[in-house]
Protein backbone atom coordinates (compact mmCIF):
# COMPACT_ATOMS: atom_id res chain seq x y z
CA UNK A 1 0.00 0.00 0.00
CA UNK A 2 1.67 2.96 -0.42
CA UNK A 3 1.76 6.62 1.32
CA UNK A 4 -1.38 8.41 1.32
CA UNK A 5 -0.24 11.17 3.30
CA UNK A 6 -2.09 14.19 1.35
CA UNK A 7 -5.43 12.04 0.28
CA UNK A 8 -8.66 13.92 1.20
CA UNK A 9 -10.13 11.68 4.44
CA UNK A 10 -13.66 11.65 5.19
CA UNK A 11 -14.95 10.75 8.46
CA UNK A 12 -18.11 9.93 9.74
CA UNK A 13 -19.20 10.11 12.61
CA UNK A 14 -17.67 12.34 15.50
CA UNK A 15 -17.36 10.12 18.32
CA UNK A 16 -14.50 8.58 20.05
CA UNK A 17 -13.85 6.56 17.08
CA UNK A 18 -13.99 8.93 14.45
CA UNK A 19 -12.16 11.68 16.48
CA UNK A 20 -9.19 9.47 16.93
CA UNK A 21 -8.77 8.75 12.98
CA UNK A 22 -8.63 11.97 12.78
CA UNK A 23 -6.24 13.17 15.62
CA UNK A 24 -3.99 9.95 14.53
CA UNK A 25 -4.14 10.77 10.73
CA UNK A 26 -2.27 14.42 11.82
CA UNK A 27 0.27 12.57 14.20
CA UNK A 28 1.18 10.29 11.59
CA UNK A 29 1.75 13.32 9.21
CA UNK A 30 -1.26 13.21 7.35
CA UNK A 31 -0.94 16.62 5.17
CA UNK A 32 -4.81 16.46 3.00
CA UNK A 33 -7.98 17.66 4.22
CA UNK A 34 -9.89 15.94 6.82
CA UNK A 35 -13.77 16.28 7.11
CA UNK A 36 -15.14 15.08 10.15
CA UNK A 37 -19.42 14.75 9.88
CA UNK A 38 -20.46 15.22 13.37
CA UNK A 39 -24.17 14.55 13.61
CA UNK A 40 -24.87 15.85 17.68
CA UNK A 41 -25.20 19.85 17.97
CA UNK A 42 -22.19 19.28 20.83
CA UNK A 43 -18.69 19.27 20.55
CA UNK A 44 -17.32 15.87 20.63
CA UNK A 45 -17.37 14.58 24.07
CA UNK A 46 -16.88 11.61 25.73
CA UNK A 47 -19.69 9.12 26.09
CA UNK A 48 -18.73 6.45 29.19
CA UNK A 49 -18.88 9.18 32.29
CA UNK A 50 -22.77 9.83 31.36
CA UNK A 51 -23.76 7.10 33.05
CA UNK A 52 -21.51 6.29 36.08
CA UNK A 53 -20.55 10.21 37.10
CA UNK A 54 -23.44 11.90 35.94
CA UNK A 55 -26.14 9.68 37.53
CA UNK A 56 -24.91 9.93 41.09
CA UNK A 57 -24.88 12.45 43.50
CA UNK A 58 -22.20 14.79 42.25
CA UNK A 59 -22.28 15.44 38.55
CA UNK A 60 -19.70 17.18 36.44
CA UNK A 61 -21.31 20.66 35.33
CA UNK A 62 -20.02 20.23 32.13
CA UNK A 63 -19.49 17.42 29.41
CA UNK A 64 -15.38 16.29 29.17
CA UNK A 65 -14.59 16.77 25.59
CA UNK A 66 -13.10 14.24 23.50
CA UNK A 67 -10.52 17.12 22.56
CA UNK A 68 -9.86 20.59 23.79
CA UNK A 69 -12.11 23.82 21.61
CA UNK A 70 -9.01 24.58 20.17
CA UNK A 71 -8.11 21.48 18.95
CA UNK A 72 -9.52 20.76 15.64
CA UNK A 73 -8.71 24.36 14.08
CA UNK A 74 -4.92 23.80 15.09
CA UNK A 75 -4.89 20.87 13.34
CA UNK A 76 -6.54 21.77 10.30
CA UNK A 77 -9.46 19.46 10.96
CA UNK A 78 -12.86 20.43 9.36
CA UNK A 79 -15.86 19.39 11.25
CA UNK A 80 -18.99 19.56 9.78
CA UNK A 81 -22.37 19.18 11.96
CA UNK A 82 -24.01 17.24 9.18
CA UNK A 83 -26.08 13.99 8.85
CA UNK A 84 -25.05 12.01 5.45
CA UNK A 85 -27.85 10.69 3.54
CA UNK A 86 -26.38 8.15 1.26
CA UNK A 87 -22.84 7.01 0.04
CA UNK A 88 -21.42 6.55 -3.68
CA UNK A 89 -18.34 4.65 -3.77
CA UNK A 90 -17.75 4.89 -7.54
CA UNK A 91 -17.81 8.23 -7.79
CA UNK A 92 -16.42 8.50 -4.03
CA UNK A 93 -18.81 11.15 -2.99
CA UNK A 94 -21.10 11.54 0.34
CA UNK A 95 -24.27 13.36 0.21
CA UNK A 96 -25.66 15.05 3.09
CA UNK A 97 -28.58 15.91 4.13
CA UNK A 98 -28.89 19.72 3.47
CA UNK A 99 -28.61 18.99 -0.29
CA UNK A 100 -25.16 19.23 -0.96
CA UNK A 101 -21.99 16.56 -1.20
CA UNK A 102 -18.45 16.12 -0.48
CA UNK A 103 -16.06 14.05 -2.16
CA UNK A 104 -13.07 11.83 -0.79
CA UNK A 105 -9.89 9.85 -1.47
CA UNK A 106 -10.93 7.91 1.93
CA UNK A 107 -13.42 7.46 3.33
CA UNK A 108 -14.20 6.20 7.25
CA UNK A 109 -17.35 4.85 8.23
CA UNK A 110 -17.16 5.82 12.24
CA UNK A 111 -20.87 5.60 12.62
CA UNK A 112 -21.71 3.84 16.09
CA UNK A 113 -24.47 1.91 17.16
CA UNK A 114 -27.82 2.97 18.49
CA UNK A 115 -30.15 2.14 21.50
CA UNK A 116 -32.39 -0.72 20.53
CA UNK A 117 -36.03 0.74 21.82
CA UNK A 118 -37.66 -1.12 24.02
CA UNK A 119 -40.09 -3.77 22.36
CA UNK A 120 -43.44 -2.95 24.01
CA UNK A 121 -46.65 -0.82 24.52
CA UNK A 122 -45.99 2.24 26.32
CA UNK A 123 -41.88 2.70 25.78
CA UNK A 124 -42.51 6.22 24.15
CA UNK A 125 -44.68 7.31 27.59
CA UNK A 126 -43.08 10.64 29.28
CA UNK A 127 -40.64 9.53 31.81
CA UNK A 128 -39.39 6.36 30.09
CA UNK A 129 -35.76 7.62 29.13
CA UNK A 130 -32.95 5.77 27.30
CA UNK A 131 -28.86 6.62 27.79
CA UNK A 132 -26.58 7.40 25.10
CA UNK A 133 -26.15 11.12 24.57
CA UNK A 134 -25.62 14.34 26.72
CA UNK A 135 -28.97 15.10 26.04
CA UNK A 136 -29.92 11.93 26.97
CA UNK A 137 -28.21 11.99 30.69
CA UNK A 138 -29.05 15.89 30.69
CA UNK A 139 -32.52 14.54 30.62
CA UNK A 140 -32.15 11.97 33.32
CA UNK A 141 -30.64 14.38 35.69
CA UNK A 142 -33.52 16.53 36.01
CA UNK A 143 -35.75 13.73 35.99
CA UNK A 144 -33.52 11.76 38.99
CA UNK A 145 -33.91 15.01 40.89
CA UNK A 146 -37.60 14.47 41.39
CA UNK A 147 -37.80 10.66 41.59
CA UNK A 148 -38.37 8.58 44.22
CA UNK A 149 -39.42 5.37 42.64
CA UNK A 150 -36.82 3.89 39.48
CA UNK A 151 -37.30 1.16 36.94
CA UNK A 152 -34.25 -0.29 35.33
CA UNK A 153 -35.24 -2.45 32.37
CA UNK A 154 -32.57 -4.47 31.42
CA UNK A 155 -29.77 -5.74 33.87
CA UNK A 156 -26.26 -4.83 31.14
CA UNK A 157 -23.92 -2.02 31.89
CA UNK A 158 -25.55 0.46 30.95
CA UNK A 159 -28.42 -0.31 33.11
CA UNK A 160 -26.49 -1.57 36.29
CA UNK A 161 -24.39 1.36 36.08
CA UNK A 162 -27.30 4.11 35.97
CA UNK A 163 -29.03 1.88 38.88
CA UNK A 164 -25.53 2.17 41.04
CA UNK A 165 -26.05 5.57 40.52
CA UNK A 166 -29.82 6.19 41.26
CA UNK A 167 -29.00 4.24 44.79
CA UNK A 168 -26.21 6.19 45.48
CA UNK A 169 -28.77 9.30 45.49
CA UNK A 170 -31.12 6.68 47.89
CA UNK A 171 -33.65 6.48 45.67
CA UNK A 172 -35.53 3.01 45.21
CA UNK A 173 -34.49 0.93 42.73
CA UNK A 174 -35.90 -2.08 40.99
CA UNK A 175 -34.40 -3.77 37.85
CA UNK A 176 -35.62 -6.02 35.50
CA UNK A 177 -33.56 -8.43 33.47
CA UNK A 178 -35.62 -10.66 31.27
CA UNK A 179 -32.47 -12.99 30.87
CA UNK A 180 -31.12 -15.73 34.13
CA UNK A 181 -27.96 -13.92 34.64
CA UNK A 182 -26.88 -9.81 34.70
CA UNK A 183 -24.30 -8.69 31.90
CA UNK A 184 -24.54 -12.45 30.64
CA UNK A 185 -23.49 -11.74 27.23
CA UNK A 186 -20.43 -9.95 28.55
CA UNK A 187 -19.32 -11.89 31.44
CA UNK A 188 -18.83 -15.52 32.79
CA UNK A 189 -21.41 -16.88 35.12
CA UNK A 190 -19.41 -17.09 37.84
CA UNK A 191 -18.74 -12.91 37.87
CA UNK A 192 -22.20 -12.53 36.72
CA UNK A 193 -23.61 -14.54 39.55
CA UNK A 194 -21.05 -12.49 42.13
CA UNK A 195 -22.49 -9.27 40.71
CA UNK A 196 -26.17 -10.20 41.29
CA UNK A 197 -25.69 -10.69 44.95
CA UNK A 198 -23.63 -7.63 45.31
CA UNK A 199 -26.39 -5.52 43.97
CA UNK A 200 -28.79 -7.43 46.31
CA UNK A 201 -26.60 -6.66 49.27
CA UNK A 202 -26.38 -2.86 48.02
CA UNK A 203 -30.35 -2.88 47.78
CA UNK A 204 -30.75 -2.99 44.37
CA UNK A 205 -34.23 -5.22 43.66
CA UNK A 206 -32.97 -7.04 41.26
CA UNK A 207 -35.39 -9.30 39.62
CA UNK A 208 -33.93 -11.96 37.12
CA UNK A 209 -36.27 -14.14 34.50
CA UNK A 210 -38.32 -11.36 34.55
CA UNK A 211 -39.19 -9.45 31.34
CA UNK A 212 -41.45 -6.45 30.60
CA UNK A 213 -44.54 -6.73 29.03
CA UNK A 214 -46.09 -3.18 29.08
CA UNK A 215 -45.57 0.45 31.01
CA UNK A 216 -48.55 2.45 31.41
CA UNK A 217 -49.57 5.69 32.64
CA UNK A 218 -50.95 5.21 36.05
CA UNK A 219 -51.98 8.68 36.50
CA UNK A 220 -49.50 9.67 39.86
CA UNK A 221 -46.35 8.07 37.66
CA UNK A 222 -46.31 4.95 35.75
CA UNK A 223 -46.52 1.26 36.07
CA UNK A 224 -44.32 -1.42 34.51
CA UNK A 225 -46.07 -3.97 33.99
CA UNK A 226 -43.45 -7.70 33.58
CA UNK A 227 -43.76 -11.37 32.44
CA UNK A 228 -44.38 -12.76 35.79
CA UNK A 229 -47.60 -10.38 36.70
CA UNK A 230 -46.53 -7.90 38.39
CA UNK A 231 -46.68 -4.33 38.37
CA UNK A 232 -44.05 -2.04 39.13
CA UNK A 233 -44.83 1.62 40.24
CA UNK A 234 -42.19 4.24 38.71
CA UNK A 235 -41.92 8.01 38.31
CA UNK A 236 -38.64 7.17 35.87
CA UNK A 237 -38.14 4.13 33.86
CA UNK A 238 -34.54 3.67 31.85
CA UNK A 239 -34.24 1.41 29.73
CA UNK A 240 -30.93 -0.37 28.54
CA UNK A 241 -31.55 -3.16 26.31
CA UNK A 242 -28.96 -3.13 24.21
CA UNK A 243 -28.04 -1.48 20.66
CA UNK A 244 -27.53 -2.22 17.05
CA UNK A 245 -24.65 -1.22 15.09
CA UNK A 246 -25.12 2.37 12.96
CA UNK A 247 -24.89 0.53 9.33
CA UNK A 248 -27.91 1.80 7.17
CA UNK A 249 -25.02 4.25 5.30
CA UNK A 250 -23.11 1.46 4.77
CA UNK A 251 -25.54 -0.97 3.49
CA UNK A 252 -27.64 1.47 0.61
CA UNK A 253 -23.86 2.10 -0.31
CA UNK A 254 -23.85 -1.85 -1.23
CA UNK A 255 -20.98 -2.69 1.24
CA UNK A 256 -21.74 -6.10 3.11
CA UNK A 257 -23.08 -5.83 6.35
CA UNK A 258 -23.42 -8.52 9.16
CA UNK A 259 -23.90 -7.55 12.43
CA UNK A 260 -21.87 -4.64 11.27
CA UNK A 261 -19.62 -3.20 8.42
CA UNK A 262 -17.55 -6.36 7.63
CA UNK A 263 -14.31 -5.20 7.35
CA UNK A 264 -10.46 -7.55 7.16
CA UNK A 265 -8.04 -7.43 9.34
CA UNK A 266 -7.11 -4.67 8.33
CA UNK A 267 -10.37 -2.67 8.94
CA UNK A 268 -11.19 -2.15 4.81
CA UNK A 269 -14.26 -3.15 3.45
CA UNK A 270 -14.00 -4.64 0.52
CA UNK A 271 -14.25 -1.36 -1.18
CA UNK A 272 -10.32 -0.39 -2.07
CA UNK A 273 -10.46 2.95 0.37
CA UNK A 274 -13.02 2.59 2.92
CA UNK A 275 -12.64 1.90 5.81
CA UNK A 276 -14.96 1.39 9.20
CA UNK A 277 -14.17 1.81 13.09
CA UNK A 278 -15.43 1.46 16.78
CA UNK A 279 -18.65 0.03 17.26
CA UNK A 280 -20.34 -0.23 14.12
CA UNK A 281 -17.11 -2.53 12.45
CA UNK A 282 -17.47 -6.31 12.58
CA UNK A 283 -13.85 -7.22 12.21
CA UNK A 284 -11.45 -10.22 11.93
CA UNK A 285 -9.48 -10.37 15.01
CA UNK A 286 -5.93 -11.04 14.15
CA UNK A 287 -4.80 -12.59 17.43
CA UNK A 288 -8.29 -15.07 17.88
CA UNK A 289 -8.97 -15.68 14.28
CA UNK A 290 -12.70 -14.83 15.44
CA UNK A 291 -15.08 -12.38 14.07
CA UNK A 292 -16.25 -10.00 16.29
CA UNK A 293 -17.87 -6.15 17.09
CA UNK A 294 -16.76 -4.79 20.12
CA UNK A 295 -18.66 -1.70 21.74
CA UNK A 296 -15.62 -0.29 24.39
CA UNK A 297 -13.24 3.01 24.21
CA UNK A 298 -10.37 0.63 23.87
CA UNK A 299 -11.60 -0.77 20.40
CA UNK A 300 -13.15 2.80 18.85
CA UNK A 301 -9.69 4.34 19.90
CA UNK A 302 -7.10 1.58 18.86
CA UNK A 303 -9.02 0.92 15.61
CA UNK A 304 -9.00 4.35 14.60
CA UNK A 305 -4.86 4.69 15.38
CA UNK A 306 -4.98 1.52 13.14
CA UNK A 307 -6.72 2.70 10.27
CA UNK A 308 -4.88 5.82 10.02
CA UNK A 309 -1.45 4.03 10.53
CA UNK A 310 -2.92 1.80 7.51
CA UNK A 311 -3.96 4.62 5.33
CA UNK A 312 -0.54 6.44 6.04
CA UNK A 313 1.33 2.85 4.67
CA UNK A 314 1.39 0.93 7.09
CA UNK A 315 0.65 -2.31 6.54
CA UNK A 316 -0.77 -4.71 9.81
CA UNK A 317 -3.52 -6.61 10.87
CA UNK A 318 -5.59 -5.26 13.75
CA UNK A 319 -4.53 -7.43 16.78
CA UNK A 320 -4.90 -5.48 20.41
CA UNK A 321 -6.23 -7.63 23.20
CA UNK A 322 -9.96 -6.43 23.81
CA UNK A 323 -10.23 -4.60 27.11
CA UNK A 324 -13.74 -3.01 29.29
CA UNK A 325 -14.48 -1.39 32.07
CA UNK A 326 -17.66 -0.76 34.16
CA UNK A 327 -17.43 1.22 37.15
CA UNK A 328 -21.41 0.42 38.97
CA UNK A 329 -21.69 2.25 43.03
CA UNK A 330 -18.15 1.39 44.51
CA UNK A 331 -17.17 -1.55 42.46
CA UNK A 332 -14.66 -1.12 39.69
CA UNK A 333 -15.05 -4.05 36.76
CA UNK A 334 -12.52 -4.27 34.57
CA UNK A 335 -12.40 -7.48 31.63
CA UNK A 336 -8.97 -8.24 29.52
CA UNK A 337 -9.72 -10.33 26.59
CA UNK A 338 -13.37 -11.68 25.61
CA UNK A 339 -15.25 -14.89 27.25
CA UNK A 340 -17.08 -17.54 25.53
CA UNK A 341 -19.70 -19.54 27.37
CA UNK A 342 -17.40 -22.66 27.70
CA UNK A 343 -14.34 -21.52 29.00
CA UNK A 344 -12.97 -22.87 32.36
CA UNK A 345 -13.25 -19.90 35.25
CA UNK A 346 -10.86 -19.91 37.74
CA UNK A 347 -11.45 -18.01 40.71
CA UNK A 348 -8.44 -16.03 42.58
CA UNK A 349 -8.31 -13.63 45.07
CA UNK A 350 -11.07 -13.06 47.79
CA UNK A 351 -14.99 -12.64 46.47
CA UNK A 352 -16.32 -12.09 49.74
CA UNK A 353 -14.43 -8.93 50.34
CA UNK A 354 -15.04 -7.47 46.68
CA UNK A 355 -11.80 -8.25 45.19
CA UNK A 356 -10.50 -10.77 42.54
CA UNK A 357 -10.05 -11.93 39.40
CA UNK A 358 -12.03 -14.73 37.79
CA UNK A 359 -9.28 -16.31 34.83
CA UNK A 360 -11.13 -17.56 31.53
CA UNK A 361 -9.18 -20.22 30.34
CA UNK A 362 -9.69 -21.97 26.42
CA UNK A 363 -7.94 -25.14 25.61
CA UNK A 364 -5.30 -24.61 28.49
CA UNK A 365 -4.81 -21.31 27.54
CA UNK A 366 -5.70 -17.75 28.44
CA UNK A 367 -8.42 -16.12 27.14
CA UNK A 368 -9.26 -13.62 28.94
CA UNK A 369 -9.54 -12.47 32.85
CA UNK A 370 -12.38 -10.40 34.67
CA UNK A 371 -11.40 -8.12 37.62
CA UNK A 372 -13.06 -6.94 40.27
CA UNK A 373 -11.35 -3.72 42.45
CA UNK A 374 -8.31 -6.00 41.43
CA UNK A 375 -6.49 -3.51 38.82
CA UNK A 376 -3.15 -4.82 38.46
CA UNK A 377 -4.37 -8.11 37.89
CA UNK A 378 -6.30 -6.57 35.01
CA UNK A 379 -3.01 -4.43 33.80
CA UNK A 380 -0.88 -7.58 33.82
CA UNK A 381 -3.57 -9.85 31.74
CA UNK A 382 -3.52 -7.23 29.10
CA UNK A 383 0.01 -8.37 28.90
CA UNK A 384 -0.14 -11.52 29.06
CA UNK A 385 -3.28 -12.26 27.05
CA UNK A 386 -2.65 -12.51 22.93
CA UNK A 387 0.81 -14.30 24.10
CA UNK A 388 -1.06 -17.77 23.37
CA UNK A 389 0.64 -18.91 27.06
CA UNK A 390 -0.38 -22.41 28.33
CA UNK A 391 -2.23 -21.90 31.99
CA UNK A 392 -3.33 -24.27 34.00
CA UNK A 393 -5.88 -24.10 36.92
CA UNK A 394 -3.78 -25.52 39.03
CA UNK A 395 -1.25 -22.77 38.16
CA UNK A 396 -3.29 -20.10 39.26
CA UNK A 397 -4.37 -21.62 42.39
CA UNK A 398 -1.19 -22.14 43.38
CA UNK A 399 -0.23 -20.10 46.42
CA UNK A 400 1.58 -17.00 45.55
CA UNK A 401 0.19 -16.81 41.90
CA UNK A 402 -0.04 -13.17 40.85
CA UNK A 403 -1.34 -12.43 37.27
CA UNK A 404 1.79 -9.95 37.61
CA UNK A 405 4.54 -11.74 38.82
CA UNK A 406 3.43 -14.30 35.99
CA UNK A 407 3.54 -10.97 33.63
CA UNK A 408 6.96 -9.68 34.98
CA UNK A 409 8.48 -13.27 34.24
CA UNK A 410 7.31 -13.78 30.97
CA UNK A 411 7.83 -10.14 29.40
CA UNK A 412 11.40 -10.27 30.99
CA UNK A 413 12.07 -13.50 29.55
CA UNK A 414 10.68 -11.96 26.35
CA UNK A 415 12.66 -8.61 25.78
CA UNK B 1 -9.41 29.56 41.75
CA UNK B 2 -6.45 27.60 41.64
CA UNK B 3 -3.91 27.57 38.53
CA UNK B 4 -1.81 24.53 37.18
CA UNK B 5 1.02 24.72 35.06
CA UNK B 6 1.47 22.40 32.51
CA UNK B 7 5.63 21.99 31.03
CA UNK B 8 5.54 20.10 27.38
CA UNK B 9 8.81 18.30 26.97
CA UNK B 10 9.71 20.74 24.58
CA UNK B 11 9.74 22.88 27.64
CA UNK B 12 6.84 24.88 26.55
CA UNK B 13 4.66 26.21 29.66
CA UNK B 14 0.90 26.36 29.74
CA UNK B 15 -0.82 28.33 32.30
CA UNK B 16 -4.57 27.44 33.25
CA UNK B 17 -6.95 28.44 35.44
CA UNK B 18 -10.26 26.12 36.95
CA UNK B 19 -12.71 25.86 39.75
CA UNK B 20 -11.98 23.72 43.24
CA UNK B 21 -12.74 20.25 42.88
CA UNK B 22 -11.51 19.93 38.87
CA UNK B 23 -9.39 16.95 38.48
CA UNK B 24 -5.95 17.86 36.89
CA UNK B 25 -7.09 15.62 33.93
CA UNK B 26 -10.31 17.66 33.15
CA UNK B 27 -8.10 21.03 33.70
CA UNK B 28 -5.84 19.26 30.82
CA UNK B 29 -8.38 17.85 28.20
CA UNK B 30 -10.90 21.06 28.26
CA UNK B 31 -8.16 23.44 27.92
CA UNK B 32 -6.37 21.29 24.71
CA UNK B 33 -3.03 20.52 26.53
CA UNK B 34 -1.17 18.22 24.31
CA UNK B 35 -0.22 14.95 25.87
CA UNK B 36 -2.96 14.61 28.49
CA UNK B 37 -5.38 11.96 26.35
CA UNK B 38 -7.46 10.93 29.43
CA UNK B 39 -9.44 8.40 27.43
CA UNK B 40 -11.02 6.61 30.22
CA UNK B 41 -12.75 9.85 31.11
CA UNK B 42 -11.65 10.30 34.92
CA UNK B 43 -12.38 6.59 35.96
CA UNK B 44 -8.94 5.57 36.59
CA UNK B 45 -8.65 2.85 33.94
CA UNK B 46 -6.73 3.68 31.31
CA UNK B 47 -3.61 5.29 32.72
CA UNK B 48 -3.54 8.01 29.82
CA UNK B 49 -3.64 10.91 32.02
CA UNK B 50 -0.30 10.54 33.88
CA UNK B 51 1.56 13.19 34.98
CA UNK B 52 5.04 14.02 36.39
CA UNK B 53 4.59 16.35 39.24
CA UNK B 54 7.17 18.65 40.68
CA UNK B 55 8.01 17.10 43.93
CA UNK B 56 7.15 20.64 45.75
CA UNK B 57 4.03 19.98 45.65
CA UNK B 58 4.26 16.55 45.96
CA UNK B 59 3.44 16.67 49.56
CA UNK B 60 0.17 18.67 49.16
CA UNK B 61 -1.72 15.98 47.06
CA UNK B 62 -3.86 13.43 48.56
CA UNK B 63 -2.11 9.57 48.96
CA UNK B 64 -1.75 7.57 46.24
CA UNK B 65 -4.77 4.97 46.17
CA UNK B 66 -4.05 1.64 45.46
CA UNK B 67 -6.17 1.94 42.54
CA UNK B 68 -3.80 4.53 41.27
CA UNK B 69 -1.11 2.82 42.55
CA UNK B 70 -1.68 -0.25 40.29
CA UNK B 71 -2.61 1.47 37.20
CA UNK B 72 0.57 3.41 37.15
CA UNK B 73 2.53 0.82 36.74
CA UNK B 74 0.91 0.60 33.08
CA UNK B 75 1.79 3.85 31.77
CA UNK B 76 3.50 4.30 28.59
CA UNK B 77 6.60 6.54 29.84
CA UNK B 78 8.06 5.17 32.43
CA UNK B 79 7.36 5.69 36.02
CA UNK B 80 8.80 7.88 38.07
CA UNK B 81 8.70 9.06 42.14
CA UNK B 82 6.82 12.17 40.57
CA UNK B 83 3.84 10.15 38.92
CA UNK B 84 0.46 10.56 39.21
CA UNK B 85 -2.73 10.00 37.27
CA UNK B 86 -4.19 13.72 36.67
CA UNK B 87 -7.81 12.54 36.52
CA UNK B 88 -6.92 11.73 40.64
CA UNK B 89 -5.85 14.94 41.54
CA UNK B 90 -8.29 17.27 42.40
CA UNK B 91 -7.62 21.09 42.41
CA UNK B 92 -7.86 22.97 45.89
CA UNK B 93 -6.49 26.42 47.19
CA UNK B 94 -3.42 24.27 48.42
CA UNK B 95 -2.41 23.37 45.17
CA UNK B 96 -2.98 26.47 43.53
CA UNK B 97 -0.02 27.18 41.54
CA UNK B 98 1.26 23.10 40.97
CA UNK B 99 3.55 22.68 38.21
CA UNK B 100 3.53 19.20 36.58
CA UNK B 101 5.50 17.86 33.62
CA UNK B 102 3.60 16.25 30.84
CA UNK B 103 5.25 13.03 29.77
CA UNK B 104 6.49 12.18 25.77
CA UNK B 105 3.73 9.88 25.26
CA UNK B 106 0.63 8.26 26.91
CA UNK B 107 -0.36 5.21 24.94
Amino acid sequence: MGNNCADSVLIIGAGQAGIQVADSLRAEGHTGPITVLNNEVHHPYQRPPLSKDYMGVDWPSEPLPLRGPGFLEAKGITMLGAEATSVDTAARTVHLADGTSIGYSQLVFATGAANRQLPCPGADLAGVHALRTLDDALGLQDALSTARKVVVIGAGFIGLEFAAGARTRGLDVTVLEFAQRPMGRALSAMASDWFAARHLADGIDLRLNEGVTAIHDAGEGLSVESTAGRAYPADLVLYGVGVNPRTDLAEAAGLEVQNGIVVDAALQTAVSGVWAVGDCASFQHAASGERMRLESVQNATDQGRHVARTIMGANAAYSETPWFWSTQGPIRLQIAGVSHPGDLPVMIGDPAAGKFSIALLREGKLAAVESVNSPADHIAARKLIGLGLELTAGDITTAGFTFKALAKEVLMVGS
Amino acid sequence: MPTITFTQPTGEATEVTVEEGTSLMRAAVTNGIEGIVGECGGQAMCATCHVFVRPEFAGQLADLSADEDEMLDCTTAERTEASRLGCQIKMSTELDGIVVDVPSDQV
